[in-house]
């Protein structure tokens, strides 16, 4: 099962927490915005950008309709090409697959490229416990790691940690993992930046085993490609004598040529960029280059549940950009840690679901709801994942889940009422003839807006609706009265 | 059952309980821009040099000083074999482990081809380019891409490339945005990238 950090509490009480934090709202407002000016321009400079959206939907999607003849086709010609396949129903198989490996070389440690599936199923946390330690290479995974952190984006998993803050951590805690930070470290970037590489450095020259997921995977030709910006991939792809790589089996593209569509999306839809600095791409074995054993762990772990989902199975076209955390109100207020997981943001709020299923743990069923449904996710997705579609979709889900358990919400009695009395013309009637004077009696002010008449307040239980929120007031005539009244001539 | 069974079962029962057909994929994409060759050196030295690596544009005569000119003082330097270019003083690569690699303080290669779109130079690892850890772990990179290698977008690249041998793409040297989403060049791989262009 897909982890949720452990104790967290279910979205709207996570997020109240987190948008008392004024540091971490001001280190995200400033992020978010820098990333979202970067993603419009350099996706502004390709005319074609649609096309490439609508392509690689596509392409996702044909892949999925067929995804067990891919995965035949990609285990065969990972197998051909010197590589060792291995399939995880779970993160357990996965995390077990990976010590064993990693004991039957005798090493007490492994480096690892940054890896959404391998932080999806605890890979860290599963490798202690069996006495190994899983070194961080990627620079904000280390922020998080030294700083016994939880990641809080997709794409730069300490975004909500500012410069100073990351000189601290460095300070503290780089002696007790290895190297120590030079002692008259500044909170310059380049600066932090060095400290890592020299840090770092002594890790890459020693290990032996080497962790690492895959941005894509291609059936026809058994190629996994890594997509980074440090060169800490590189480092964990090229250096060590064995390479394990957990590949989620929705990474799966049928051909190489379907490459030229996400290369190009990828990088300018994450970190804004014509083409992040490094992408590497690997085919099994290659003598004389490289490690010389070579592991793939295709994993499900949830994936099998998603695609059973005819609504929701869009979601496993996700490429992992992070475009949609960025450009979500949701987000950029409350931060990642609220959702509970290291999926947050919009994707976060319908992968976990669909990942885990509803109706399982009350965490998991609140993230349906952390979103105003503005659509600006789908907008940026460069695979046009409509998450607002399976938002209300999961919603549904959600209420089916909990119908009939002893204590109805509030909102399942007030929609009872509202059904009842919309399905019936003559109770609709009489709600209107209270409604309009009730409306006026209970604090009316005026929108700050638009000037128009509000109510801000409502006794009973009903009240908690109105602490964020406005209704206009009912006018003084219903529709039906004044309709009888003038037969329509105003 | 085995896990690659289980998972294989519950794919095909995903899909049969929910069947979707496969989409035709539109490849518009794909059409092609035409560009003058002049045109698209001029873009791919602009791009390249966007990344704060260093770009110069020779005749084939003056490969040799603007080497000199690339590699520092007294530096260490190593070559792959295959490389077509005397570079003096240099070392063959003949199998030098990741920490004697990391002694040295330049690499010169060749490369397979340039991408005009995006700035980016793309690594087969054959003659002349060396193996994955040679671009790798030195701290100077020097690399000769040929005017006439250089493609028009990654659709051109990704249709010249083969998969079969490892491929880098490489933009610019070593960058993280990982501190405030700010760029910084420099972290792991070469710090400093010099993109020779030859006419």
């Amino acid at each position: 099962m897909t982890g949720t950090f452990v104790g967290m509490p279910a979205f709207p009480e996570a997020a109240r927490a987190a948008l008392g934090n004024a540091q971490l709202r001001a280190n995200l407002a400033a992020a978010t915005s820098t990333i979202r000016a970067k993603r419009a321009a350099a996706v502004g400079e390709l005319a074609g950008w649609e096309d490439l959206r609508l392509a690689g939907a596509a392409v996702k999607d044909s892949t999925l309709a067929k995804l067990d003849e891919h995965l035949l086709t990609l285990e065969a010609a990972l197998t051909a090409r010197g590589a060792v396949v291995h399939w995880a129903s779970d993160a357990a198989q996965a995390c077990e697959l990976v010590a064993s490996i990693a004991q039957e070389h005798g090493v007490d440690e492994v480096v690892k490229v940054k890896s959404m599936a391998t932080a999806e199923i605890g890979l860290n946390e599963a490798l202690a416990s069996h006495g190994i330690a899983a070194w961080e290479t990627d620079l904000a995974e280390l922020i998080v790691q030294l700083g016994h952190d939880l990641p809080s984006h997709i794409l730069v998993p300490a975004i909500h940690r500012n410069r100073s803050e990351v000189r601290d951590i460095f300070t503290s805690a780089m002696a007790a993992a290895g190297r120590a930070a030079p002692a008259d470290l500044t909170d310059e970037p380049a600066r932090l930046a060095e400290a890592a590489r020299l840090h770092l450095r002594e890790k890459f020259l020693r290990a032996k085993v080497a962790v690492s997921g895959a941005n894509f995977a291609v059936a026809d030709t058994g190629t996994l490609v890594v997509v980074e910006s440090e060169g800490n991939g590189r480092m964990c792809l090229t250096l060590p004598e064995v390479l394990i790589s957990v590949v989620g089996i929705e990474k799966v593209v049928p051909t190489w040529g379907d490459l030229d569509i996400y290369l190009q999306t990828l990088p300018r839809s994450s970190t804004g960029e014509r083409m992040n600095p490094y992408t590497s791409t690997w085919s099994g074995v290659t003598p004389g280059d490289g490690p010389q054993e070579v592991h793939v762990i295709l994993l499900d772990n949830g994936r099998t549940r998603a695609l059973a989902d005819r609504v929701g199975r869009q979601a496993l076209r996700c490429i992992r950009c992070s475009a949609c955390l960025n450009v979500c109100p949701v987000y950029e207020r409350t931060g990642g840690h609220a959702y509970g997981s290291v999926y947050p943001g919009p994707i976060g709020a319908i992968l976990n679901p669909l990942l885990k299923g509803v109706g399982v743990d009350q965490q998991t069923d609140s993230l349906p709801y952390a979103s105003t449904l503005c659509g600006a996710c789908f907008e940026v997705c460069p695979v046009r994942i409509d998450i607002p579609d399976v938002l209300v979709h999961l919603r549904a889900q959600v209420v089916d889940a909990h119908r009939g358990t002893a204590i109805p919400s509030a909102e399942a009695i007030a929609m009872k009422g509202a059904a009842r009395v919309l399905s019936s013309s003559r109770l609709l009637a009489a709600a209107e003839r209270v409604g309009g004077p009730v409306g006026r009696i209970l604090g009316v002010g005026s929108s700050p807006t638009t000037g128009r008449p509000t109510m801000r307040r409502i006794p009973g239980p009903g009240a908690a609706w109105f602490t964020a929120r406005d209704l206009p007031a009912p006018p003084r005539e219903s529709f039906r009265n004044w309709w009888r009244r003038s037969g329509g001539r105003s | 059952m085995s896990s690659r069974e289980e998972i294989l079962a519950r794919v095909r029962a995903a899909l049969t309980a929910n069947p979707e057909p496969a989409p035709r994929i539109p490849r518009n994409y794909r059409e092609p821009v035409t560009s003058e060759r002049a045109e698209l050196v001029a873009r791919f030295v602009d791009r390249v040099s966007d990344y704060r690596a260093i770009v110069v544009e020779c005749a084939q005569e003056e490969v040799a000083v603007r080497l000199a000119e690339a590699v520092p003082e007294g530096a260490s330097v190593i070559v792959p074999q295959g490389l077509t270019y005397p570079v003096p003083g240099a070392v063959i690569d003949h199998g030098q482990s990741a920490s004697e690699l990391d002694r040295v303080d330049a690499v010169v290669t060749l490369a397979a081809l340039g991408i005009a779109e995006t700035g980016t130079i793309v690594l087969t690892h054959g003659p002349g380019q060396g193996r994955r850890s040679l671009t790798l772990v030195p701290d100077t990179h020097v690399c000769i891409v040929g005017a006439d290698q250089v493609v028009a977008g990654v659709v051109d690249a990704i249709a010249a490339l083969d998969p079969n041998s490892p491929t880098t793409w490489i933009s610019g040297p070593s960058a993280t945005s990982d501190i405030e989403l700010q760029r910084v060049e420099g972290v792991h791989g070469p710090r400093t990238l010099h993109v020779i262009v030859v006419s």
